[in-house]
């Protein structure tokens, strides 16, 4: 599902590279971990993955699609094939949840009636039921974080990238986050999540892949954070 | 395409960016209607010289008794057969196509039929008018060589070219129209840089929702769509307040000097200056719009 072979990235203007000789397989309906430092590479690895950077070295395959041989005209597509979700949850707040989870289906020209029919459908699946009419300063972290990952799923992406979804969330609403991404995760979506949080790693006993100044350290299926942390 | 949500869009745009969509359309129309104002000059200049180049004649006027011109020394006027003399001189002149003798009598009524309200009428008599050969030239550019050799004949008071008066006010109306044509210049300028700025600050405004559309997938017409729609709706606003200043400025001036003028200024050319003008404007705010989102909204 995403095939990354020997990447490199090196940033404009820095001498040291972001990512440093990668290989990596992730298979379809697999949850890895991607763990490491601040700056070890987790938030390029996603970045390459959704072609907003372009590797300097290094062939990447995404969905089955070469990124390289991949034009610009063509990404919005590999793009509604991959969802995504971030620790600041990135949400309109002058419009309400439905609302927030629709645009996503509006903004790529889908039919009235099937966005009418899917979103309440995706908003029940992320456990916010009964708050479709909410505005986004109205919830919770947590709840906030839940609708966007529905805004995130409600194509049914192949893929759904997580950098750091729980970042901005006490542990126990993280332990909520989790499940609707495990939930996410048994309809055979894969779930690639960038993450610090080492009791969250611990608990769920998923493949873990550590990156550390751009190499990987470390490659575990059903791993922990580490004995580091 | 879901051409409800991109208008939502535009109309969320063009409210929060109010003023400068104001800027925008003054800035537009201001710049279209001079332009406007140019083009109409040029029609009506060239409508005109094309209506006069068939007419101009040079006016040999011919001395009479206590002429004050230095030409008619002798103070008496013309004799007779001097008269027969000079048109024999002027028929066999070659670059002479035809010649015909205005007299007195023709000169005052001519006079007075060329100006509509006339204060003279009321004490000018025949007497007073001088005579004069009417000399059409095969081509006018030949005028100054036989300007100079009409000049030296006796009986000659002086030669005006009725080219050179028109030219004069040929040049005032060619200063006035390429006046007109680089403040439009300056104009577009401006609407362009201006429609840049707004097209920026709109991206800026709503670069939240840009950024969830492009990681959601939506395509670039969609993304940039809205945003050149503003441009050009802003354009199309400032070209319609461009057309009523035009066909102000129709009413007002160019009707209003008609009474001067030989050929009238028409409304299909006016209408064909306002589709044209309108045509410039939009075209602009579209090229405007797409440079600045190639800089701002990175797709």
């Amino acid at each position: 599902m995403i095939h990354f072979d020997n990447v490199t990235k090196v940033y404009v203007n820095q001498n040291r590279p972001a990512l440093d000789h990668i290989s990596v397989d992730v298979d379809k309906g697999e949850f890895v971990f991607l763990v490491g430092p601040s700056g070890s590479g987790k938030s390029t690895f996603l970045r390459l993955v959704l072609k907003e950077e372009r590797p300097n070295s290094g062939a990447i395959h995404v969905a089955g699609k070469d990124l390289a041989k991949l034009s610009n005209f063509k990404v919005p597509h590999l793009r509604r094939r991959i969802g995504c979700v971030f620790q600041d949850f990135r949400l309109l707040p002058n419009k309400n949840v439905y609302e927030n989870v629709a645009f996503a289906l509006e903004v790529i020209g889908k039919p009235r009636r099937f966005i009418r029919k899917v979103v309440p459908e995706v908003i029940e699946l992320v456990g916010l039921e009964g708050k479709a009419h909410r505005m986004p300063d109205e919830l919770s972290g947590g709840e906030q974080q839940r609708v966007a990952m529905a805004r995130a799923f409600v194509n049914r992406p192949m893929i759904l990238l997580a950098d750091e979804p729980t970042g901005n969330i006490d542990p126990a609403t993280s332990i909520g986050i989790m499940k609707v991404l495990d939930r996410i995760n048994r309809t055979g979506t894969t779930v690639l999540m960038a993450t610090h949080d080492a009791a969250i790693v611990d608990s769920m006993r998923k493949r873990v892949v550590e990156l550390e100044d751009g190499k990987i350290v470390r490659d575990q299926s059903r791993g922990v954070y580490g004995q580091a942390y | 395409m879901r051409a409800n949500f991109i208008f939502s869009e535009v109309w969320i745009g063009l409210r929060r960016n109010l003023t400068m969509t104001i800027a925008v359309i003054v800035t537009v129309a201001v710049g279209m209607a001079l332009l406007g104002i140019g083009l109409m000059i040029n029609s009506q200049v060239s409508s005109m010289t094309s209506f006069w180049s068939d007419k101009v004649e040079l006016s040999v006027y011919l001395c009479k008794e206590n002429s004050p011109f230095e030409a008619c020394t002798d103070k008496k006027g013309i004799s007779e057969e001097q008269k027969v003399a000079l048109e024999d001189v002027i028929k066999g002149m070659p670059q002479v196509e035809g010649v015909t003798f205005e007299d007195s009598a023709k000169a005052l009524e001519n006079f007075m039929n060329n100006d509509s309200n006339n204060v003279f009428a009321s004490f000018l008599k025949v007497e007073d008018m001088p005579e004069s050969f009417r000399v059409k030239l095969s081509d006018p550019a030949q005028a100054a060589a036989v300007t100079e050799e009409l000049s030296g004949q006796a009986g000659v008071s002086n030669i005006i070219n009725e080219r050179q008066l028109l030219d004069s006010y040929f040049g005032f109306m060619d200063k006035l129209q390429w006046m007109a044509l680089s403040v439009a210049f300056a104009m577009v300028f401006a609407a362009t840089l201006l429609i840049g700025n707004t097209v920026r600050l709109s991206a800026y405004n709503r670069r939240r929702e840009t950024g969830i559309m492009r990681l959601v997938g939506a395509s670039n017409v969609y993304i940039q769509l809205p945003f050149v729609l503003e441009g050009v709706i802003a354009g199309l606003i400032g070209g319609v307040l461009a057309a009523v200043m035009l066909i102000t400025c129709k009413i007002l001036i160019f009707d209003g000097i008609q009474t001067f003028l030989p050929e009238a200024l028409g409304w299909n050319t006016v209408a064909g200056i306002i589709s044209g003008t309108m045509a410039i404007g939009v075209i602009i705010c579209i090229l405007a719009s797409f440079i600045t989102l190639r800089r701002y909204l990175r797709v």
